[in-house]
């Protein structure tokens, strides 16, 4: 064991929720590594993420910020692509490209 | 920028308990020495870009660590290699090879 952080688990450190590699918690679950087939809303959402990137509005690396900032019960319940278009209203939202009016205006819309 | 073989030390910092923020050193490699064994060449802070500032190039490398010393189950055959950007790492000592 190194000399610096003698520990057996790593339960204790106060590791941010997503930040589960080398969790014991999920040691003996498998990891699902069958491909998945995307759905037209996976897809959409991929292309407005590389939209965002292209027109210089938002990139990966603040996607990601914004995907680890969701709260812990939304963030186990979401699947993939709905924390990415949580992620991307929530930056959008803080950089007031639209208020949150305007997005309730536009989803009731329809 | 670290010698290929450098020692070094996974500084023990918990950023995420001081607030927002976007690390891509993992939980369980903080505290911990590796050796460099690999050099990416140097690549904007995703520490910054994560909050759309200006990001200068950090070096990134490919550390090594004993698996034996994170995590005790597994076969001594498995290698642990993990990409870290270089104001993770504290250098320890001279490279060793």
């Amino acid at each position: 064991m190194p000399d610096t952080y003698p520990h057996a688990t790593t339960d204790d450190l106060p590791r941010a929720m997503h930040d589960l590699g080398g969790a014991t918690k999920f040691m003996c679950e498998p990891v699902d590594i069958e491909p998945h087939a995307l759905t037209d809303f996976d897809k959409e959402v991929d292309a407005l993420r590389q939209i965002l990137g292209a027109r210089k509005i938002m990139g990966v690396d603040e996607l990601r910020r914004c995907i680890e900032a969701i709260p812990e019960a939304d963030y186990l319940r979401l699947s993939y692509y709905r924390k990415w278009i949580r992620s991307i209203t929530d930056n959008l939202l803080q950089k007031g490209v639209f208020t949150e009016a305007e997005l309730r205006a536009e989803l009731e819309r329809g | 920028m670290l010698a290929l073989g450098a020692q070094v030390l996974v500084k023990n910092d918990w950023p995420e308990t001081r607030g927002p923020c976007h690390i891509r050193t993992p939980h369980y490699l903080r505290g911990h020495r590796g050796v460099v064994v690999r050099q990416f060449g140097a690549y904007p802070n995703p520490e910054d870009l994560a909050f759309a500032r200006p990001a200068a190039p950090v070096p990134l490398y490919h550390v090594a660590f004993s698996r034996r010393d994170i995590w005790p189950e597994g076969s001594d055959r498995d290698e642990l290699l993990v990409e870290i950007y270089e104001h993770w790492l504290e250098p320890t000592g001279a490279a060793s090879r």
